[in-house]
């Protein structure tokens, strides 16, 4: 049903849907609401769950590992430095292949202290292991919940995975959501099958040591569990397009790139206003598209790879940097396109809460018409 | 053996986990010199020393770390430590 509501509170509504069976998580600007609304759920036994409280996100996620090994469908939420401090058991998660979803309210890390967005954290945690979605807008972030669990908990894949949507912009943002009944969202997703689970009558230990005979296959079994899942995530986003008619099937949207010369690679809530650019720059006779990039981990090489022939640059708009060396996405797509002859200029852009409107996004392709990147764009060059 | 998803593993004595793939020195027994005197099973941290019926000492490789502890004491110096090949 049609409904305007809160980003965060759309969120919190599809994972009650997804009936998990244990819920920890520790509230953080701007991931509250969600953990804020879920707790009401449970004390109002609207949600059947145990609603773990914990002292910090460390503690709220090594519960949430624990609770997904003894065979639970398990949600948790943070955001920024809560994802930070969760490092170590982001590793253990993934490593574990315990299949537990968390939205990632995207915000910046400090120092300084920032509570506005970008994707620095969720970016941080790329080499975790845990798949990565990235919703451009309230319905998307709604709707990944559903196709995530979908995907990890398949027993090709078997990987956690983090639905990112934008801080403030997404999260705290009314906007019109199309919400699934729970009869429609458990139609589309099963009941959790555990690939094996803690039972003191048969026990097992998980995560146990590796010899130097043994650490990289377990390695590898996880990167080709990664590589398994890009067809899992396009079969479960056909099947979602075909019950609720929104398609995510694809990894990377294209959105008027027939014929673009240059091309935006973005992710996130920023898509909507390059895609409203786009639309003005199109009707002015420039040449320009958009790749939205849906799942950053996996990444999406081929499909990428696809929707750019024929363009001649691309312009990647980073809400990151990988200190030292770049934009992350730009720096990745720079690797996958190297020998094509295509240009490719990474732009660091709206890092903490930033803002970044049309004529930035204008701004930019006239700066790569130039041949002019590789640069955090909108710097206050006055205070340096 | 394929190896469990998850790196999951059933209970089991640590006799289930051969640490002889630690090693990087093997320890040779050299039974011509042997008097047969058992310091080097007396000295093994691992137990790993066996005697056998006929009075021989001989290491038990799959369990063998190669602390090279049995070449240091044997009185005959008739424990030989060569490198793995791996």
């Amino acid at each position: 049903m049609l409904q305007i509501t809160e980003g965060s509170h759309a969120v919190a509504e599809i994972a009650k849907f997804c009936r998990p069976q244990v819920v920890a998580a520790y509230p953080i600007t701007p991931q509250t609401h969600i953990v804020e609304a879920l707790a009401d759920m449970v004390a109002n036994c609207e949600l059947d769950a145990e609603y773990i409280t914990v002292e910090s996100e460390f503690s709220a996620l090594s519960a949430c590992l624990g609770a997904s090994a003894a065979g639970s469908r398990v949600y948790s939420a943070t955001t920024s430095q809560g994802l930070a401090l969760m490092f170590e058991v982001c590793f253990n998660v993934a490593g574990m292949r315990q299949p537990i979803v968390m939205s990632i309210v995207n915000r910046s890390l400090g120092a300084p202290l920032s509570i506005w967005n970008d994707q620095q954290d969720s970016i941080s945690l790329r080499d975790s292991g845990w798949l990565q979605f990235y919703a451009e807008d309230n319905q998307e972030a709604t709707d990944l919940h559903m196709i995530a669990y979908k995907v990890a908990e398949d027993h090709d894949v078997l990987l956690p995975a983090f639905v990112c949507f934008d801080g403030f912009i997404l999260s705290h943002t009314y906007e019109p959501v199309d919400m699934p009944s729970q009869e429609e969202v458990d139609a589309y997703l099963p009941a959790f099958t555990p690939y094996h689970r803690l039972d003191a009558k048969d026990p097992i230990s998980m995560g146990m040591y590796a010899t130097p005979d043994y650490y990289m296959e377990f390695r590898y079994e996880l990167e080709r569990a990664m590589q398994r899942s890009i067809d899992v995530i396009k079969r479960a986003g056909a099947e979602f397009a075909e019950q609720f008619g929104r398609d995510y099937s694809a990894l990377v949207e294209s959105y008027r790139l027939d014929d673009a010369e240059i091309a935006f690679i973005a992710m996130g809530s920023i898509c909507g206003t390059v895609k409203d650019a786009i639309d003005e720059m199109r009707d002015a006779g420039k040449k320009v598209g958009l790749a939205k990039i849906r799942t950053y981990r996996p990444f999406p090489t081929e499909e990428l790879t696809r929707a750019l022939a024929g363009v001649s640059t691309v312009a990647v708009l980073d809400k990151n940097i990988s200190l030292g060396s770049g934009g992350a996405v730009g720096t990745e797509v720079k690797a996958m396109l190297a020998g094509s002859g295509i240009t490719v200029l990474d732009y660091i852009i709206a890092l903490g809460g930033r803002d970044v409107r049309k004529r930035d996004i204008a701004a930019i392709v006239d700066l790569a018409d130039k041949g002019v990147g590789d640069m955090f764009y909108g710097l206050r060059t006055e205070v340096l | 053996m394929a190896l469990n998803v998850g790196c999951a593993a059933r209970p089991g004595k640590a006799r289930k986990n051969k640490t002889g793939s630690w090693r990087v020195f093997r320890p040779v027994f050299e039974s011509e010199q042997c008097t047969k005197c058992g310091m080097c099973a007396l000295v093994c941290p691992e137990g790993c020393v066996i005697e056998t019926e006929e009075g021989e000492f001989v290491p038990d490789y799959e369990y063998c770390k190669g602390c090279g502890i049995c070449a240091e004491v044997c009185p005959k110096k008739g424990i030989r430590m060569e490198q793995e090949e791996k």
